[in-house]
């Protein structure tokens, strides 16, 4: 059943997969984020209570769920890695972190310039926020962690380890930071609560929220592919392939 | 009796007395620590001023942070001799399970950094103006949470042993992940305080630590053989 | 279209500095990490491009200083025979 994945354990043949697909996925991720930011920015309607601070509404959120998102599969890949000895796993998880890591910096800078019209204040100790920002803390942890290994093999497997214990410890974060909040704060914050989206702010969020996963696709495929040419530098299709990218360099300079 | 025919309680207590062995041959080991925590908590008057009502409503926060301060000062040493002198590779290289020589290097290390502290800190939160009714559950979050200090930090020192320069790495690595125990044990102490109950806190740092004592030993193993490869 | 006016689309409903700050942070944050995956993945071929270039300069030097040997011993068992 699973015999169609095998080829793609191999580094080369999963290199020229991620540089067939990036072409379409940069189209389609400039596709959807054209059309859904523009929608969300010019033609969605204004929130009848905040108004067209509602606006951040449409990366504010994409940001933050694909900042848990990304670690999450950053655990899946380290699952792997560690459970199969699976090396291309290693390569995932180090195209994902600097991802996630940005991500969650933009959720945390676009709730605070959210917060500042809502709430008054750049920053409040709301769980979520919060939260957002140990999650900020852990994917720096993994990054220097990866940046602290000479040996690229060595730093996936150690980073890998990291990233599981952070995976587990993430809820119980969670959680405690919630109960911290209730405890210290009350519920000064008004939540916004859930009402149903309407469905002229629905479409454009969706476009959005679709357009980001096709960028994060688009730049982790970026990233995997360099992150395989590091580590198989020795390889002779890497030596090939380097040596076949230089001279077409040269005929372009000429 | 052949070395691998020991139990894994004989392992287990003979790991344990050769790290405390080689801790009271290096008492600064011990000591600098609880020095460090000492003078940490002595600070934060000086800095926020002498008022009781202030201290007092701070105490917990700032003896809990100390202790995790001072818990990361000392975990350095908890692989790096040693990994230094290849001891560490030898245990590895044992046929014992990791799990029991990790699991005796952590309770080693609780007993050398955790336990003083816990000793020191009534001292230090009269000096704080503590509530006088939230001693019994600053010991209590204290004699809980610290091993949890102790097992997670484990995790944090087995992954950055092999690098050179891990100290400040490792508090990157680590900090994150004692924030549950930080938020628990402080309002732990300050809902004695207040004179309400507090079993509730206490009954999740006690989660924490059977889950970080069932779990942390298998993840510092795994850091281990990765670290010393 | 929401708005009547460019300095209305602009102004957000008093909402423009947050509004266009966070669209603003976010672009330039994503241009920086796009740019810096694109400029890594060139530096990683550069890199082992110069790897490759050094290595296959010392083979060369290698077989280089392999044949002058071979001349060299081939010119001494002449001189021997003769």
């Amino acid at each position: 059943m699973w015999k169609w994945l095998h080829p793609y354990a191999n580094p080369e043949v999963s290199y020229h997969f991620a540089g067939k697909l990036l072409p379409w996925l940069s189209a389609l991720a400039v596709l959807f984020l054209s059309i859904g930011l523009v929608w969300a920015l010019a033609f969605a309607p204004a929130d009848y209570q905040q108004g067209d601070s509602f606006r951040i509404f449409y990366i504010h959120v994409p940001a933050a769920s694909l900042s848990m998102g990304i670690y999450f599969g950053m655990a899946i890949t380290a699952f792997t890695s560690l459970v199969w000895q699976f090396k291309l796993a290693d390569a995932s998880a180090a195209a994902m972190a600097p991802v996630g890591a940005t991500f969650t910096a933009i959720a945390l800078i676009t709730g605070a310039a959210w917060g500042k019209p809502m709430w008054g204040t750049w920053w409040i100790w709301d769980a979520r926020l919060t939260s957002e920002l140990i999650l900020l803390f852990l994917y720096l942890g993994v990054i220097a962690l990866q940046s602290a290994f000479e040996d690229k093999n060595l730093a996936g497997k150690a980073a890998g380890i990291l990233t599981l214990v952070g995976v587990i410890n993430l809820p119980i974060i969670k959680y405690s930071v919630e109960w911290w909040n209730t405890l210290h704060q009350g519920s000064t914050v008004s939540k916004l609560g859930k009402p149903s989206m309407s469905v002229d702010m629905l479409w454009p969020f969706l476009f959005c929220f679709l357009g980001f996963i096709l960028l994060v696709s688009v730049i982790i495929c970026i990233r995997f592919r360099s992150e395989i040419l590091a580590r198989n530098s020795i390889r002779p299709w890497v030596r090939t392939l380097v040596s076949a990218h230089l001279t077409q360099e040269k005929t372009n300079a000429v | 009796m052949s070395v691998a025919n020991l139990s894994y309680r004989a392992v287990f207590s003979l790991v344990l007395k050769r790290d405390l062995t080689i801790a009271m041959r290096h008492k600064d080991d011990i000591i600098n620590p609880l020095l460090f925590f000492v003078i940490v908590v002595t600070l934060f008057p000086l800095g926020i001023g002498p008022e009781a009502q202030t201290l007092s409503r701070i105490a917990p926060g700032i003896i809990w942070v100390a202790a995790l301060l001072s818990t990361l000062l000392s975990l350095d040493r908890l692989f790096k001799s040693d990994h230094i002198d290849g001891s560490l590779e030898q245990m590895l290289l044992s046929p014992q399970p990791v799990f029991i020589l990790v699991l005796a290097k952590i309770v080693a290390h609780w007993l050398i950094t955790g336990l003083p502290l816990i000793l020191i800190a009534p001292l230090l939160a009269v000096l704080l103006h503590l509530n006088e009714q939230s001693y019994e559950a600053l010991i209590l979050t204290l004699l809980l949470g610290t091993p949890v200090l102790s097992l997670l930090g484990a995790i944090g020192v087995a992954l950055t042993v092999g690098i050179k320069k891990g100290g400040v790495l490792l508090s990157l690595l680590v900090l994150p992940l004692y924030i549950p125990v930080l938020i628990f044990a402080t309002s732990a102490i300050d809902t004695a305080a207040l004179g309400l109950p507090y079993s509730g806190q206490l009954a999740i740092i006690a989660a924490l630590f059977f889950g970080s004592l069932t779990l942390a030993p298998f993840a510092v193993g795994a850091a281990l053989k990765v670290s010393t490869n | 279209m929401q708005f009547d006016s460019l300095s209305a689309f602009i102004d957000m409903g008093g909402y423009g500095f947050y509004v266009w700050l966070s669209y603003g942070v976010a672009t330039a944050l994503l241009l920086i990490l796009i740019l810096s995956s694109i400029t890594g993945h060139k530096k990683v071929i550069k890199n082992i491009a110069q790897r490759k270039q050094r290595e296959d300069k010392l083979r060369q030097v290698r077989n280089q200083r392999q044949k002058q040997d071979k001349q060299l011993k081939s010119k001494l068992s002449e001189e021997v025979t003769e």
